[in-house]
């Protein structure tokens, strides 16, 4: 007798969501490599974040600023507080400190470039200063990070500002990570390793743990720099209320705050997800800190983590920043998860190069491979040559042009002639998460849930 | 030239230090503690500090020689890159720590995390060496003439331990090995250079295996 | 985070001058700790029988000749010094039974401390202002914990400021960060000791001072402290007749002593220790990790 066959056969697909397709690949891949995965970018889920505030633009009650003849001020200064020589920036807009090493030195030259050309500042990564950064960008900041790779004095004293490093909001609590990989011979000279082997990093300073001992070392440095430049303080979003208030009591001229969405160029995928805040929580809790000091305004603030627009960037002013960082999207104006290098003066096709990865445009975080499809999250001789530093200089300042346009745009049309008058009565909220995090009423009504709690 | 840091502050000293002329010595009296002091020099003066001193003394040095007759707190030359820096008493935690070069010499006992993080100084202490010394040193030599604490060379690159006295206990990938004769002509320069009269065959050494270079899940690694 | 100090005088004739001795100590841990900060101070105080309790009003404007009514209705005999926004009463009483009936009595009033030999002051305020209110120039005795404060996890108010103090003549001071605080602190509310902040300090304080009312010596105490308590610590502990310091295995947190034959002090940092009469030649190290270190009032 025949087996019954079902009338309708068809394949079912019922996913789990708990044991969803990311799940099972990531059960897979430990079962057979006995090891974390480690991979680059920042937070990949979804989170309340900027995109759940929108404006309260100008109408009857409050009136716009015409966008021509009417001007929209961006002029930031960061690092009032004790050193005889701020930064004086056109624009609130930085590029976030990201690692020779994790990126090729084209792309620093080109980060360069472009910052100068707006007037902003870039910031050195977990490694050191290259020459290439140091003589391209006008206004460099100075990382002292757990690991102190290549952290010297002469650099110290060419920089324009140091910034010490607490932790990232990819990974607090975590250190730095480089594979071997990426370890070139000029990338191990640098930070005093041998070449090809696994960089291991600290996730503590050595000589420091607490703020108490912060303060004498911020100190330090102002007496290494005889007081002359800002020192920056940059901690990964977790109890952001209390570290910001400790990083002032421990005499920061600049708070960095960095949110769950920051990237890296390399970490485990359990810090990438799974430590850490929110920027759109963090950022509320960071300006509440500073007006519990009476600081805001005194020590500036600068948000950094998942910053993509000129949007964003009205958004993080508003709600009380006075400058924002970005580091994920600067490399995506430079190509990161585009399908396409160019080469002389055609568009070449990296996809093959994504496939090889295990990946394709737009899915692609494997920076930590240093096999970056267009060439920059790479020290490979020839994958660098993708991106040289002329086209990655144009593109990183039209990004940073457009990110400006629209934040001034945004800014005129909530009625200010300055982008650091924006405040945060200028934005509501549309979900209840975002609401709650940035404590701010819902669109339409004038609940902020947990308010008075 | 003379600075009495009860009457005048490290921010003057430092000042002056750090425009001061090469081959200019400089005594400093009453540093009673004293945070910073002769920090970022970068000339070749000779200082000397008649007393104790708190954190970072002769942090990121270059050039300079500096002769604390005292105690010296934590981060002693922390991040020194060349010169010499010399302590009569005891140092604090992370005595050298993340320093390019120069050489630093410790007369008593350095404390916890002596030389952690080195990365191409000489560090030779006369006394002994607290828990996680040279945890993650990456280039220089550390002496220890007395003994050595726990996890001794914890994460060890490719700095160099050589120990006289007893060791606690290694830390992960940190290993005892052979001394060639280069090693013992190192060493003996460096005991030399310190003032220290010991034989470097009394020395062990310890170095990396070098099994956490590379991720290897089925080494049973501790990482 | 904070400033510790320790003094404990070997030699009697110097108890007169213990807070002259002292207080360039405290107030040479100012930058460590700005905001606020305490002192305990044990020496020969209460008439037999009876107990000494130090209590805090903060801000609140308290009549405290009213408050020494009560207590004497209460408790019967007792005396009371005041001093601004603190008072000392010395009165018959178990520390329990006075510490509730402050809390139903009195509730704007704060019980810093119960003991035979202990009187503790805390407050809000730079070093220098909380020992100018309190007279800490002028107090006598054998030994003292102090502390300075820069806050952390928990709120800047009087409560949060160092010691914390557990039953009769214990106190605590600690500069570091606990790391498993809120776990220590349940545990030892279902064993049914009471806690006043959610301070990381206290849950220190209470967990020793718990220890050594179960019958555990101080050094027992400690060592089973060591596996309890997680983070970094370097705790300065006073008891009736002793001193006693104690650093975390990672000893992240300073600590110097210097020893003469006159005193021993303690502090964070050495700078705080350089006007001490005869420190020139006295005895100076630092605490090694995981051992704990006593002095005994002779």
């Amino acid at each position: 007798m025949n087996a019954p066959t079902h009338p309708l056969h068809h394949i079912t697909r019922e996913e789990s969501a708990t044991y969803d397709r990311a799940t099972l690949d990531y059960i897979y891949r430990a079962a057979a490599t006995g090891l974390y995965e480690i991979r680059g970018l920042g937070a990949k889920r979804h989170l309340p974040h900027f995109d759940d505030l929108t404006f309260l633009g100008a109408s009857l009650s409050r009136y716009p600023l015409e966008g021509y003849r009417e001007k929209c001020a961006t002029r930031t200064v960061l690092g009032t507080r004790f050193a005889e020589k701020p930064l004086e920036l056109a624009i609130p807009v930085t590029i976030a400190g990201m690692s020779f090493g994790a990126l090729s030195a084209n792309v620093k030259e080109s980060l360069g470039r472009a910052a100068t050309a707006m007037g902003t500042s870039t910031t050195t990564g977990d490694g050191g200063m290259t020459s290439e950064e140091r003589r391209s960008s006008k206004t460099l900041i100075y990382q002292c990070l757990p690991s102190r790779y290549g952290f010297k004095p002469d650099d110290v004293r060419r920089a324009d500002a140091i910034e010490i490093v607490i932790g990232q909001g990819a990974k607090p609590g975590g250190g730095g990570m480089l594979l071997g990989q990426k370890i070139n011979p000029r990338v191990a000279a640098m930070r005093t390793l041998p070449e090809g082997v696994d960089q291991r990093s600290a996730s503590r300073h050595p000589d420091w743990t607490g703020p108490d001992d912060l303060m004498i070392k911020i100190k330090e440095m102002r007496e290494i720099t005889d007081w002359q430049k800002p020192i920056f303080v940059k901690i990964g979003a977790t109890r952001v209320f209390n570290d910001v208030k400790l990083a002032v009591h421990a005499g920061a001229d600049v708070v960095v705050v960095d949110g769950m969405q920051g990237g890296t160029a390399a970490t485990q995928l359990a810090f990438i997800e799974h430590v850490g805040i929110p920027t759109l929580a963090a950022i509320r809790q960071a300006v509440d800190a500073l007006d519990d000091l009476d600081m805001r305004g005194k020590v500036q603030l600068i948000v950094s983590g998942g910053i993509r627009t000129g949007a964003d960037a009205a958004k993080a002013l508003a709600l009380g920043a006075d400058a924002v960082s970005i580091g994920q999207g600067m490399l995506m104006a430079l190509g990161c998860n585009h399908p396409t290098y160019r080469m002389g003066d055609h568009d070449v096709s990296a996809v093959a190069d994504y496939h090889a990865l295990g990946t394709a445009p737009g899915f692609c975080h494997h920076c930590h491979t240093g096999r970056c499809p267009v060439g920059v999250t790479t020290q490979d001789p020839v994958l660098e040559q993708r991106l040289t530093p002329d086209i990655g200089a144009r593109r990183v300042k039209n990004y940073l042009k457009t990110i400006v346009m629209e934040l001034t745009m945004i800014a005129r049309a909530c009625g200010k002639s300055d982008v650091h008058h924006l405040e945060r009565e200028d934005l509501v909220a549309l979900t209840v998460e975002a609401a709650a995090m940035a404590r701010m009423p819902l669109a339409g009504t004038n609940w902020i849930p947990g308010a008075g709690v | 030239m003379n600075f009495d840091l009860a009457s005048q502050s490290v921010r003057e000293l430092n000042a002056y230090l750090h425009g001061a002329a090469p081959d200019a010595s400089v005594t400093v009296t009453s540093p009673n503690g004293a945070h910073n002091v002769a920090v970022g020099v970068n000339v070749p003066v000779n200082i000397d500090i008649q007393g104790h001193v708190g954190y970072y003394a002769a942090g990121m040095n270059q050039l300079a020689k500096i002769d604390i007759h005292g105690n010296a707190g934590p981060g002693l030359a922390e991040g020194m890159c060349s010169g010499e820096v010399h302590v009569r008493g005891f140092a604090s935690v992370a005595a050298g720590a993340a320093a390019h070069g120069g050489l630093l010499v410790i007369d008593g006992d350095a404390s916890l995390r002596c030389g952690i993080s080195m990365k191409g100084i000489d560090i030779v202490v006369g006394g002994s060496v607290g828990d996680y010394s040279a945890f993650m040193a990456q280039a220089g030599h550390l002496v220890v003439c007395g003994d050595a604490g726990d996890a001794l060379g914890d994460s060890l690159y490719e700095a160099v331990i050589y120990v006289k006295g007893s060791v606690a206990s290694l830390g992960a990938d940190a290993q005892e090995q052979a001394m060639t004769d280069d090693d013992h002509a190192r060493l003996t320069a460096l005991l030399q250079r310190a003032g220290f009269a010991h034989e470097s065959h009394a020395f062990r050494r310890v170095g990396s295996a070098r099994t956490l270079y590379h991720w290897n899940a089925d080494a049973e690694q501790e990482y | 985070m904070c400033g510790i100090v320790g003094l404990l005088l070997k030699r009697p004739a110097l108890r007169p001058a213990l807070g002259e001795l002292m207080l360039p100590m405290f107030i040479g841990m100012t930058e460590r700790g700005p905001d606020s900060g305490g002192l305990a101070v044990y020496g020969d105080r209460a008439a037999s029988g009876e107990r000494r309790f130090s209590l805090y009003a903060g801000e609140s404007a308290v009549d405290w000749d009213a408050v020494a009514a009560d207590v004497r209705t209460r408790f019967g005999q007792s005396t009371i010094e005041i001093n601004g926004n603190h008072a000392i009463v010395e009165v018959n009483a178990a520390p329990e039974a006075m510490a509730q009936w402050i809390a139903e009595a009195h509730p704007d009033i704060a019980l810093l401390s119960a003991g035979r030999t202990m009187d503790l002051y805390k407050d809000i305020g730079a070093p220098g202002e909380i020992a100018e209110r309190y007279g800490f120039g002028r107090l006598r005795g054998t030994h003292v914990v102090g502390h300075t404060r820069m806050a952390t996890e928990s709120a800047v108010t009087p409560a949060h400021a160092h010691p914390f103090t557990f039953g009769d003549d214990f106190c605590l001071v600690h500069n570091g960060s606990l790391s498993n605080p809120n776990n220590v602190r349940r545990e030892l509310e279902h064993q049914g000791v009471s806690f006043v902040t959610d301070n990381d300090t206290e849950a220190a304080c209470r967990y020793l001072g718990h220890r050594l009312n179960e019958g555990d010596d101080l050094e027992t105490a400690v060592t089973r402290g060591f596996s309890v308590l997680d983070g970094f610590y370097t705790l300065l502990i006073g008891t009736r007749d002793t001193l006693a310091i104690v650093r975390d295995p990672f000893a992240c947190k300073p600590a110097i002593v210097a020893e003469t034959d006159d005193y021993v002090a303690i502090s964070s940092e050495y700078r705080s220790l350089a006007a001490l009469p005869g420190v020139e030649s006295a005895r100076l190290f630092e605490p090694r990790p995981r051992q704990l270190y006593q002095w005994r009032v002779q």
